[in-house]
């Protein structure tokens, strides 16, 4: 039991032959939640406000589930990958391969009521929120079992049961629009929080600084997470942002650095950021990210940034690998048991994904439900309005 | 008997001068209970936004001025006393950030009023009422709906030039998912305002700063607090049967007027109240155009790709047969708006240009030789 009380790992390898032998008298260990608690890779960088301690409390039970859902998010983007290739997900399809600490250590730290927005790249963002992979690849291929009943796609995908707001696809629109949900939070007394999402290349839209002072000026319980993953599409941060310290854009609205490849970080930063805003409003946490797809399926991302950019991020700073060496690290799974959960994931994917193809397109009806909550029983029509008409109950 | 010659002034504009003549006699009649009330436009938007946030709470206002200001046109008088800085909000001038802010607000369950000074600025947060609300229910398959109503004054005023008198009633009638209300008399705003606030989707409420201080009629019925107007009905504001002449907002006066003098030509002109530009009343427009078999469309915006062209196309496709003329529009000039005030005079339909069209679908043109 002592090992449970292990916070470096230079200590971890003197203790490993110990460990091996203990181990097997330690089983479930995945069940555990004696608390662990771990250093962040690198300190918080702070902009007008006391950073957060590096030492990050949590438990074997949190690092095997956060193995899991980044591992799980990871493989469902490399299938999407796959289908997209085979035509079999239209128009666009925006990755999350890369940034998965960003929206699990985010989930980490906050319930189903604090509120999150993002942009397009929302997948994972959603099955965070308690969207299921069956949904979700329904949805990317247009069928009746996708969360938007098809009608939506990649970009709009929503859960407002479990406080998910989409799924936008104009770029820097959802800062507003979370900053709108922050004020409906606080105009409920909810004492909840919403995490508004964009990257660096929204982080330089007009709306996001006229939403930040509005919020500023009424103290609502809004986070500003900026994913930097250092491109705008193609455009590389320095091209497009006079200043690229995203945490500090936001002048009189404090804001903290974070490493977004360490899920501990991003559950560290999200829980210091909420305590802040129900407090004293706005913040801005900027998560230094990175994407490995490129900024869509048609962009092949390497025209822009070096292979070697690329494999470098992936072998220096990979979230799913930092859980993964710290699991073994801390003696909670062995190899063979992660490969074993990175297996499992692959099939409960690849069954999603055949189970998916099995639901039907949308009825042709649908072309005309939903255009209102209340049609008045008005008429709509079709491309000949002779041939197709509606009306709208 | 006075009540009678009170509305008529009223609707023909010099309410003001006619009010305050016959305040006393309306008390007197208002125990013979027929319509002796009179109320501005002004009123009437203001009663109703108070006693719609008085009956919901999650109703809220904001926008520029709205609150400490009591209004930049005095609509949102009082509010901010009565309801309180928590649910009148004053916003800086920033029109994409608080109309997204609203919208996010909607998206989560409360119902904004989100007001632009003049319809002119929202063009600063169009994407936030097409992308953001409009097309959400649609693209969430139900999930996210989005009860919002973005209002304010809508066309020209007078003499204000062309970046502050654009009509945008086509432009967002033109798109799916929102809803566009134009009311005309005081009725109509008290109707159409506590449907557009109770209504569940998006609603673009096209007011027009000239009629604020406009007065008309009002019985007891609309003055009660639970009056409501149905969306997507227009009004058959004067029956006739000659020529059908539809209009909205400010041009529904012009067209009774027009109605005055063709009927002292022996033109007797239906005159349709549109009321909602979307949903569009086809059925109202069509079967009246299929009793007077004429029809002239009045607008005071921009005349290519507007209403009076999507009513046109309806009146074909539905009622081809039963049009004995050719349809007329009656629309705005197509220029920016002009500041010196003949050009502006030119800019804008008047009423003779009405009454000049309605002739010509009665082969009554006064450039051929006109026969009675």
């Amino acid at each position: 039991m002592a090992l449970s009380h292990l916070s470096s790992t230079r200590s971890n390898r003197l203790l490993r032959p110990l460990a091996a032998a203990a181990s097997s008298l330690c089983r479930p260990i995945s069940t555990s939640t004696e608390p662990l608690v771990i250093e962040t890779s690198i300190p918080f960088t702070p902009h007008k406000c006391e950073p957060p301690s590096r030492s990050v409390e949590t438990n074997p039970q949190e690092l095997l589930t956060f193995f899991r859902d980044m591992a799980t998010m990871r493989r469902m983007e490399i299938a999407a990958d796959s289908l997209y290739k085979a035509k079999l997900i239209r128009g666009f399809c925006h990755l999350y391969d890369g940034q998965e600490a960003v929206c699990v250590g985010m989930e980490a730290s906050i319930n189903k009521k604090d509120c999150i927005i993002t942009a397009y790249r929302d997948h994972c963002t959603f099955l965070g929120r308690g969207g299921t992979l069956l949904e979700i690849f329904s949805e990317l291929m247009g069928r009746q079992g996708g969360c938007s009943k098809g009608k939506g796609g990649s970009m709009h995908f929503y859960k407002k049961e479990s406080g998910f707001y989409g799924g936008h696809g104009i770029v820097g629109a959802q800062v507003p629009l979370g900053c709108g949900l922050a004020f409906a939070q606080k105009y409920n007394k909810d004492e909840n929080a919403t995490f508004a999402l964009y990257g660096d290349g929204a982080a330089n839209q007009g709306q996001l600084f006229e939403a930040l002072n509005i919020s500023a000026l009424w103290d609502l319980p809004i986070i500003l997470v900026c994913e930097n993953n250092h491109y705008g599409m193609g455009t590389a941060e320095w091209r497009a942002a006079k200043s690229p310290s995203y945490y500090k854009r936001g002048d009189y609205v404090p804001g903290l650095k974070v490493d977004g490849m360490d899920v501990l970080a991003v559950k560290q930063a999200c829980k210091f950021a909420k305590e802040h805003v129900l407090k004293n409003g706005p913040i801005i946490l900027e998560m230094d990210t990175y994407r490995y797809h490129g900024h869509s399926m048609s962009d092949p991302g390497s025209t822009y940034r070096t292979r070697d950019e690329i494999s470098g991020v992936r072998q220096e700073r990979d979230p799913i690998e930092r859980v993964r060496k710290l699991v073994l690290g801390h003696d909670l799974a062995t190899e063979k048991e992660l490969k074993d959960i990175e297996k499992e994931i692959r099939k409960e994917v690849d069954e999603a994904i055949a189970k998916a193809k099995e639901s039907p397109m949308p009825e042709p009806s649908e072309l005309f439900t939903n255009v209102y909550v209340k049609g008045f029983g008005t008429e709509s029509f079709g491309a000949d309005r002779k041939e197709l008409r509606a009306t709208l109950p | 008997m006075w009540g009678i010659v009170g509305q008529r002034a009223c609707r023909h504009g010099s309410s003001a001068m006619s009010l305050q003549g016959t305040r006393p006699v309306i008390h007197a009649l208002r125990s013979f209970s027929t319509a002796a009330k009179e109320m501005t436009v002004r009123d009437a938007l203001n009663s109703a936004i108070d006693e719609e946030m008085s009956a919901d709470p999650k109703v809220f206002l904001m926008g520029e001025e709205v609150g400490e200001y009591q209004g930049a046109y005095k609509i949102t008088k009082g509010l901010l006393e009565k309801y309180g800085p928590d649910r009148v909000l004053d916003t800086p001038i920033t029109e994409a950030g608080f109309t997204g802010i609203g919208v996010g607000a909607a998206y989560h369950g409360l119902k904004p009023i989100v007001e632009f000074m003049t319809f002119n600025f929202s063009m600063q947060a169009i994407d936030h009422i097409i992308n953001s609300a409009a097309k959400s229910n649609y693209m969430s398959a139900g999930q996210i709906s989005v009860p919002i109503v973005f209002r304010g004054p809508n066309g020209a005023a007078a003499g204000v030039g062309a970046q502050h008198s654009q009509c945008y009633a086509s432009w967002y009638a033109s798109c799916p998912g929102l809803k566009v209300l134009a009311p005309y008399s005081s009725e109509d705003a008290r109707g159409l305002m506590k449907a557009a606030i109770r209504d569940p989707d998006p609603v673009v409420f096209l007011e027009n700063e000239l009629l604020y201080g406009e007065s008309f009629p009002v019985s007891a019925e609309v003055l009660d607090s639970s009056f409501c107007l149905p969306i997507g009905k227009a009004k058959i504001e004067r029956e006739g049967k000659d020529v059908t002449i539809t209009a909205f907002s400010k041009m529904v006066g012009y067209a009774l007027k027009a109605a005055e003098i063709l009927s002292k030509e022996g033109i007797s002109a239906e005159v349709i109240n549109l009321r909602s530009i979307r949903p569009l009343d086809r059925a109202t427009i069509n079967n009246s155009v299929r009793k007077t078999n004429r029809l002239v469309t009045v607008e005071e915006g921009f005349p290519q790709h507007g209403i009076g062209a999507e009513i046109c196309a309806s009146v074909v496709e539905d009622s081809f047969e039963y049009l004995d003329a050719a349809i007329e529009r009656i629309a705005g000039a197509d220029v920016p708006m002009p500041y010196a005030a003949n050009l502006e005079r030119l800019a804008v339909p008047q009423v003779e240009d009405i009454v000049r069209a309605a002739k010509r679908t009665c082969y009554r043109s006064s450039s051929l030789a006109a026969t009675a």
